[in-house]
């Protein structure tokens, strides 16, 4: 006998109000805790100030007819890339500035934990000026093999290139490498694709070369949300050996016109050669495989099927399998849009893929730019560091909701910028806090920002990482638009041991740069790459940092040389920075 | 008169292709031709530009609205119903729900709470919501941390949205509630322009979210759901313009910073229903003076 309709109503009713108060539960996160985020092992200490590093980002100004979203097209510019400019074995930094008249900063490290500006006297500094362009970031590499790292600056207008002469001074080579190329970029990565020990740069734009203070139209915006292709085009310049470089872009196959942010350089599918990975804005990612220094072949790898706005990818060994997964940031906010990280597994070398692993709170950072893998408790699994945000002004004001319209339209009409509401003071995702997550393995990723220190609510950008005083630690330093920049020390509480490897190409280039070196510790397996350029708009210490957990010695180190040599080193010695030069002639 | 003459004059008195398509059109039942639209959405959706995000979330969501509203018909009614209403439900819900990291559960929950909302909030035996609609709402406001709205907007490509309204209207006329799609639009347009007007915006980005996805599943699966819709054809577009003028209102208060839950900012046009359409049905059924629809009707199938 069936109950009376009241009756039946009121035990439906049970459940549908139970879901929808588990909603709400679920609302404030999982019922059940993912992981234990109590005991980090390691504390990240602002001390940027101590170590004298005052510099302080300007964003661009632009011409009046775009002044509506000036904010939006001038969110970014804030870089920091590492390198040992001097070769004194102290990692430098070297900030850029976006606005005319402002200068880029080289903090050169006086190794007792301390910087000091030296820009201005090296050469360095003066690149923001009207008719050349402002800055939006810099690449360090040793492009003609002389043991001293050059500098390449991109620009929303023309390229710059910098001779390093004698660690104190560079040159601009520029006109005389055939790089005078106006390029409206956010990244530029140091690869050797061909494998002639010569490094070759690819540069990647974002608009199409318009003069952003001379328009002649406001039509300069994407064409779409998701699968804009109206951007400038990448360009890969192969580096002839003579101080001079030649445009090989559309003979090699990778003129990409998304709007490409970010882009990294590795031997994703294990074949010895060196591939290209984008993260693009209004696009899906995209992933250029290397034909045997021949061509390039855009392979969609299971990067087609999310569009999102990649705007960083960091390389790294997410679960110690050995191989090099990437980690693309993407755009989320609280009941607009959750685009979602992409926490990418590298699984190229059988099923030619990259599969999407991200979930929980490692999808979600917020508006998120640049971000790094990072052993920052030494104990033999990367963590992640992740810096959010993209324009903090009026607390009161968000233009998410105009964002909301804009997005919703026709391409047509929002590729031009006169369109868009106009901004005025309003923050979009602004006063976001930079994430930490700690890598519990199985246990999925948690954020310990807060507990370690990571308190800042700057507008992120930049994020790079090195062992600045050489003890051990992966200290972190990050660019922030229109702020000032942050060093973080690290500061490892535990015992676990570590290893540094400073490797020195011969017969690849003298910087190493897309070297792989494959640590083996007692059952640990991890894999690191030489970074030509990684992130967003930064580029990491040379030198790679293995934690090494508890483990008293490494069993050996495989390193992969870009020139395609193969070099094992049985047990070398840990809690120090090796130095590992390249064999001069092929093993048998 | 001449054989060329003759043979025109016979093909003009016959009824030409579109009209006997049409025609034949009128023997299907009108519940097929809304899951065909929505089934076309959907196609066009994913194949095109990958917006399902994972064909776990689609599966999830209609697993959960069909086994949900087979097993409360028939606990509720003694038979279990057909599901055309469920599938509809599931593949909203799918397009129309975008998670924060690969999180499942709003697809088992929205798809639980768009069904069940149909047996639990009613009255005089007819539910007062949309079913998804109710879902997605409850679930903006419940868990705005969590859950998003659909952001992907159809690659903002001009001849896939002319596709979906070409064929959507066609639908709506076939359906007979055209009339109740094209109200919202004209109320929509004019709103909007004198609310740019009266705020001193312009009007494009203003009249920009109408040609995106969310509007059109609102338009032709929500707004027009002959199950939740008021009687009378007067009253339905009287109803449809009052929850344009609550979308307008709501949007206003969004342009003048006046604080809401962001569900309202995220997804106005949603959340008028949500709020006028209960509202609406209930005064039709307390005072309204027509006969009921006849349950399994002819008429078309909620979304």
């Amino acid at each position: 006998m069936r109950p009376p309709p009241v009756v039946r109503r009121f035990i439906i009713a049970i459940p549908f109000a139970a879901a929808l108060l588990i909603a709400a539960r679920l609302n404030s996160g999982p019922i059940r805790s993912g992981a234990d985020a109590t005991h980090p092992g390691f504390a990240l200490q602002d001390q940027t100030a101590q170590a004298g590093i005052h510099f302080v980002h300007h964003r661009a100004t632009f011409d009046p007819k775009i002044a509506g979203i000036e904010p939006h097209v001038a969110g970014v510019g804030a870089s920091v890339t590492v390198a040992d400019v001097d070769g004194d074995g102290n990692p430098d930094l070297y900030f850029t500035d976006s606005r005319f008249g402002f200068p880029n900063a080289l903090y050169h490290n006086k190794g007792d934990g301390t910087f000091e500006e030296v820009g201005a006297g090296a050469g360095v500094a003066d690149l923001n000026k009207a008719g050349e362009g402002v800055s939006m970031g810099a690449v360090w590499g040793d492009i003609d093999n002389d043991g001293r790292e050059d500098l390449l600056v991109y620009r929303y207008g023309y390229l710059s290139l910098f001779r390093n002469v004698d660690g104190r001074h560079f040159v601009d080579i520029t006109e005389k490498a055939g790089l005078h190329r106006w390029i409206n970029s956010n990244s530029a990565i140091w690869l050797d694709y061909d494998r002639d020990g010569l490094l070759d740069l690819y540069v990647t734009a974002y608009f199409r070369d318009v003069d952003l203070w001379h328009l002649n139209t406001t039509r300069i915006m994407h064409n779409s949300f998701e699968y804009a292709d109206n951007g400038g085009k990448n360009l890969l310049f192969h580096n002839l050996g003579n101080g001079k470089f030649e445009d090989v872009t559309d003979r090699m196959g990778v003129g990409s016109t998304r709007w490409t942010l970010a882009a990294a350089s590795a031997d994703f599918d294990g074949d010895g050669w060196p591939d290209i990975y984008l993260a693009n804005d209004y696009g899906p990612e995209e992933l250029y495989l290397n034909d045997h220094g021949r061509g390039f072949k855009l392979t969609t790898a299971g990067l087609e099927a999310e569009s999102k706005s990649g705007m960083s990818v960091a390389l790294g060994d997410a679960f110690n399998r050995g191989k090099l997964d990437a980690f693309v940031t993407n755009i989320s906010e609280r009941g607009y849009i959750f685009q979602n990280n992409n926490l990418r597994l590298n699984e190229m070398v059988g099923s030619r893929k990259f599969r999407n692993v991200a979930e929980g709170q490692i999808a979600d950072a917020g508006w998120a730019w640049g971000a790094q893998f990072g052993d920052f408790n030494n104990d033999g699994a990367n963590e992640l560091f992740v810096a959010n945000g993209f324009i903090s002004a009026d607390r009161d004001k968000s233009y998410w909701y105009a964002m909301s319209k804009i997005a919703g339209a026709n391409g047509a009409l929002f590729e031009d910028a006169a369109t868009w509401p106009a901004f005025g003071n309003a923050s979009l995702s602004g006063y976001e806090r930079s994430r930490v997550y700690l890598n519990r393995g199985v246990a999925g990723w948690v954020d310990v920002a807060a507990k370690v220190g990571a308190n800042d609510l700057y507008d992120g950008r930049a994020v790079a990482l090195a062992d600045l005083s050489n003890r051990g630690a992966v200290d972190v330093i990050v660019a922030n638009q229109n702020q000032p920049a942050v060093l973080y020390r690290d500061l490892p509480d535990s015992t676990n041991h570590w290893i540094g490897v400073h490797l020195v190409g011969t017969r690849s280039n003298r910087s190493a740069i897309g070297a792989e070196v494959l640590l083996e510790a007692s059952g640990l397996e991890q894999r690191r790459v030489v970074d030509g350029g990684s992130g967003f708009a930064s580029q990491n210490d040379r030198r790679l940092h293995f934690g090494l957990g508890t483990r008293e010695w490494v069993d050996r180190l495989v390193i992969s040389w870009p020139s395609g040599e193969k070099q094992i080193v049985t047990r070398p010695p840990i809690d120090r920075i090796v130095t590992i030069t390249e064999p001069a002639r092929l093993t048998p | 008169m001449t054989d060329a003459t003759n043979t025109a004059s016979i093909a003009a008195s016959r009824p030409g292709v579109l009209a006997r398509s049409w025609q034949r059109s009128r023997a299907i039942d009108p519940r097929y031709l809304i899951a065909g639209l929505i089934t076309l959405v959907l196609l066009v959706a994913q194949f095109r530009y990958h917006m399902v995000g994972g064909y776990e979330r689609l599966l999830l969501s209609l697993a959960v609205c069909t086994a949900t509203e087979a097993v409360l018909s028939w606990f509720d009614r003694g038979k279990v119903v057909n599901l055309q209403s469920a599938y509809i439900s599931g593949i909203s819900l799918t397009l129309l729900t975008k998670p924060q990291g690969a999180a499942l559960w709003p697809f088992v929950i929205g798809g639980f709470l768009a069904i069940s909302s149909k047996y639990v909030i009613k009255y005089r035996e007819n539910h007062l919501f949309n079913p998804t609609n109710f879902a997605i709402s409850a679930l903006l406001l419940l868990a705005p941390d969590k859950v998003s709205v659909l952001s992907h907007q159809f690659g903002n490509d001009l001849i896939t949205n002319l596709v979906i309204w070409f064929f959507g209207l066609i639908i709506a006329t076939r359906v007979g509630v055209v009339h109740v799609t094209l109200s919202y639009l004209a109320s929509f347009l004019l709103l909007t322009g004198v609310r740019a007007a009266a705020l001193g915006q312009p009007l494009l980005p203003e009249i920009a979210p109408i040609t995106g996805p969310m509007y059109q599943l609102f338009l032709f699966f929500m707004i027009t759901d002959p199950r939740t819709i008021v009687r009378g054809k007067k009253k339905q577009i009287v109803v449809t313009v009052i929850i344009a003028i609550v979308d307008s209102l709501i949007r206003l208060m969004s342009d003048m910073g006046v604080p809401l839950p962001t569900a309202f900012n995220a997804a106005p046009p949603l959340l008028a229903l949500w709020i006028v359409g209960p509202i609406a049905k209930y005064f039709d059924l307390r005072y309204g003076n027509r006969p009921l629809a006849p349950r399994p009707a002819t008429a078309g199938t909620p979304a």
